[in-house]
């Protein structure tokens, strides 16, 4: 190597060297990466941010929205494909503020309405962590989003409507406790990014923050986690709301469609503080007392007959693991009675439920899970009415009616 | 464990010995590295089936082992072959290329890899009796449309892009007529001269 290019190349890392030596300093502390790896999995960011037998946080993973799919970005260290050349500040800039690096709008798939409110200081551990992953060589997928959706600048009118920068300020008046299970909720955990009902333009609104929605593409509802009237949350224990987060299981109710990717990727890896933090939030989310019944219309005769249509049914399928007044034997089979998640307005989950079974995830609190079997091939659309009409309304419940037309649009769900 | 596998029960039968339907196969009695391998790559979306795909979706490997294990140790009876509907010719090209595969396009004998009495190999290479002839059809098509795809080198996929449609159909008339025993019995690894790389069965 000649004098000149050596000087040259001392000139560019002395240029270089106050990133890189900020960068090396914090990746040279293994409890800030800890940290970090461990706000990464509370923020969910492998689940969207890797493909199908992909690499990890390679991303590619295709998000289907109304408008078209996105694809997730590369945010391992790779500095030509991924977030190898970012600096702390940089990535601070996207969770904070949803702009990439040249100021660029990052679509709101990318949950940074809800990361803005994680602190500076958890942010930069996770870059930090971010930064010990393999690096990966892939370049990114382009989104294929239909016209005008595939026009950045329209981001501008979502975030001027739904949009509030802003770090988590705890609320003086409550507990510790309190606050850590609220900067969870709020921030890195996004629940609101289901739990709330999404909006035209595919973001969630915040006036209606976590009053439950239907989740768009997947045909799956989200409820509402503010009140009675559509969780139970007020009727459980904090060691209930404590074992559905982090084993799946509980006995009040199984997690299932797209919570169930929530406890496996996410919170059964939560310790027990900050999963029973969550819990006392969300419990003084959801009101105490019993909640008023929906205002049905008188049962029709139809609804009526499928009521007593519905029992044999569920004598004959459901009952040998529901129990016949729909106890369940939990943990291993959810109750059907009481279970506020069969009985919200949106009759998707419990159709889909019997059209499709299901397994609550396997988690290191419950390894092995008990399953429930597809009912799409066994029962026509008026069997599966009728037999999700009869639990809607059986034993207390408080549900409505449904028809077998409702069964039978969600045939066509897609599964996974 | 019988308990927490019900969910698999209205299709592939409460002991895994399959249903009515034809395209539901048999678990019970596979090889337990071959089933674990499918249950894998149902998860992970790499054989498709989405019924399967969903329930599978959260489970751990160790789950799915244990799973695999399940099925593999239970022997339920098999039911009596169906009496062959297909001419002798067609049952004479499938008995040929199972047992001595077609040298001029290139087929390797089915029996190199699936074993001459076509019990299978440890650990994960599946016996081809007892299978039904609209399964075995579907699954070559499968690996020829890409919806099933095993681990890489996925040897299979190689097969049956050699083989013509009527080749299919001759293979899997010449298997559904075949009986299976009552017993399976592997091949022990490594004992079949396989000639060519499996990402299923490394050796
Ligand atoms: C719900 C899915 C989802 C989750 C969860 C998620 N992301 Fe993203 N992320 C996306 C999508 C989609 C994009 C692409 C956005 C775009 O192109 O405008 C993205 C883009 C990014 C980018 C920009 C990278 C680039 O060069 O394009 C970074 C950095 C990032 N995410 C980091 C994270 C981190 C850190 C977490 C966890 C705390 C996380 N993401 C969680 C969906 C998600
Ligand atoms: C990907 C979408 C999604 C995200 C993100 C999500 N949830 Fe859910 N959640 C759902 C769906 C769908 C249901 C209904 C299915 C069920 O009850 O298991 C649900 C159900 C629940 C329930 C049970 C309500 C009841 O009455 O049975 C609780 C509690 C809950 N979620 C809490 C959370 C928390 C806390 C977070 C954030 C850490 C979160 N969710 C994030 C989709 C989501
Ligand atoms: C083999 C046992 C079994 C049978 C039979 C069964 N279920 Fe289930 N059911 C379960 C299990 C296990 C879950 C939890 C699944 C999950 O979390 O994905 C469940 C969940 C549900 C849920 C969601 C409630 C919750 O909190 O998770 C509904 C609704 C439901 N079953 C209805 C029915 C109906 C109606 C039938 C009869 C047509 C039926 N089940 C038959 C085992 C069974
Ligand atoms: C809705 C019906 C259905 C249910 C429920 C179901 N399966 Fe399957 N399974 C199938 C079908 C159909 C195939 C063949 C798919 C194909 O064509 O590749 C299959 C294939 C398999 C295979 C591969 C068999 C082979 O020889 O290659 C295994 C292993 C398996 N299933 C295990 C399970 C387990 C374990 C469960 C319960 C957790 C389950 N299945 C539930 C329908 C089902
Ligand atoms: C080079 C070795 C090899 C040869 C030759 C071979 N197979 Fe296979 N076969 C395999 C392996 C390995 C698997 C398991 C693949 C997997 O893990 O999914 C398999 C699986 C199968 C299956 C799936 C069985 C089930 O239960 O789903 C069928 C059907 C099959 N082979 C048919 C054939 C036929 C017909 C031939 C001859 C034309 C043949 N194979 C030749 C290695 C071979």
């Amino acid at each position: 190597m000649s004098r000149i290019s050596t000087g040259l190349l001392v000139g560019l890392m002395l240029a270089f060297a106050p990133v890189a030596a900020r960068a090396q300093q914090k990746a040279a502390d293994p409890a800030v990466i800890a940290k970090g790896e461990y706000l990464a999995r509370a923020g969910d960011c492998i689940a969207c941010h890797t493909a199908r037998e992909g690499k990890t946080f390679a991303g590619g993973l295709p998000m289907k929205t109304p408008f078209g799919t996105l694809y997730t970005s590369n945010i391992t260290p790779d500095p030509q494909t991924g977030i190898g050349t970012w600096t702390s500040d940089q990535f601070y800039r996207m969770m904070h503020n949803g702009r990439f690096p040249d100021g660029g709008l990052v679509y709101p798939a990318m949950p940074f309405a809800s990361y803005t409110q994680v602190t500076r200081e958890d942010s930069d551990a996770i870059y930090a962590y971010l930064r010990t992953v393999s690096p990966v060589r892939q370049l990114n997928k382009p989104h294929e989003l239909t016209f005008p959706f595939n026009n950045r600048s329209l981001i501008l009118g979502w975030r001027t409507l739904f949009f509030r920068e802003g770090e988590f300020k705890p609320d003086p008046g409550k507990s510790a406790e309190w606050n850590r299970g609220a900067y969870l909720v709020e921030g890195l955990g996004h629940c609101g990014m289901c739990h709330t009902p999404i909006n035209a333009l595919g973001g969630s609104s915040q006036s209606q923050a976590f009053e439950g929605g239907l989740i768009p593409m997947q045909n799956w509802y989200a409820p509402s986690l503010t009140s009675n009237k559509e969780t139970g949350l007020g009727d459980w224990t904090i060691e209930e709301i404590v074992d559905y987060l982090r084993k799946g299981v509980s006995a009040k109710g199984a997690v299932y469609g797209p919570m169930a990717e929530v406890v496996y990727n996410s919170l059964q890896y939560l310790n027990d503080d900050d999963v029973r933090a969550m819990a006392v939030y969300l419990k003084g989310l959801a009101q105490r007392g019993s909640p008023e019944k929906p205002s049905t219309p008188l049962p029709s005769a139809e609804s009526s007959l499928l009521l007593s249509f519905g029992k044999p049914i569920y004598d004959r399928e459901c009952a040998s693991c529901h129990g016949a007044t729909g106890q369940g034997m939990p943990p291993d089979y959810p109750p059907l009675a009481g279970n506020q998640s069969i009985q919200m307005v949106s009759a998707v989950n419990p159709i889909r439920m019997v059209l499709n079974g299901g397994y609550p995830p396997g988690t290191s609190g419950n390894p092995m899970p008990h399953g429930m079997p597809p009912f799409a091939q066994k029962l026509s659309d008026d069997e599966v009415a009728a037999v999700v009409t009869y639990i809607r309304t059986a034993w207390g419940n408080r549900g409505e009616p449904v028809s077998a037309r409702q069964a039978n649009e969600l045939r066509a769900a897609t599964l996974n | 464990m019988a308990a927490r596998v019900l969910a698999c029960a209205p299709c592939h039968g409460a002991e895994g010995e399959g249903t009515s339907d034809v395209y539901f196969p048999r678990l019970a009695g596979k090889p337990a590295g071959y089933l674990y391998n499918q249950l894998i790559a149902f998860r992970d979306g790499r054989r498709k089936y989405p019924p399967m795909n969903y329930l599978l979706e959260f489970q751990t490997d160790d789950y799915l082992k244990k799973i695999a294990e399940y099925f593999a140790s239970l022997r339920p009876a098999f039911p009596p072959p169906v009496p062959p509907v297909d001419s002798k010719e067609i049952l004479a090209r499938g008995e040929a290329i199972v047992k001595n595969g077609d040298p001029q396009h290139g087929i390797p004998p089915c029996s190199a890899c699936h074993g001459p009495a076509l019990g299978g190999m440890e650990p994960g290479i599946p016996g081809l009796l007892g299978l039904r002839a609209a399964y075995i059809s579907g699954q070559l098509g499968g690996w020829r449309y890409g919806t099933r795809t095993a681990l890489a080198p996925d040897c299979m996929q190689v097969v049956a892009g050699l083989l013509t449609e009527d080749d299919v159909k001759a293979v899997a008339a010449y298997l559904s007529s075949r009986p299976a025993p009552a017993d399976p019995s592997f091949a022990p690894r490594g004992s079949l001269p396989m000639p060519l790389e499996c990402g299923s069965e490394p050796h």
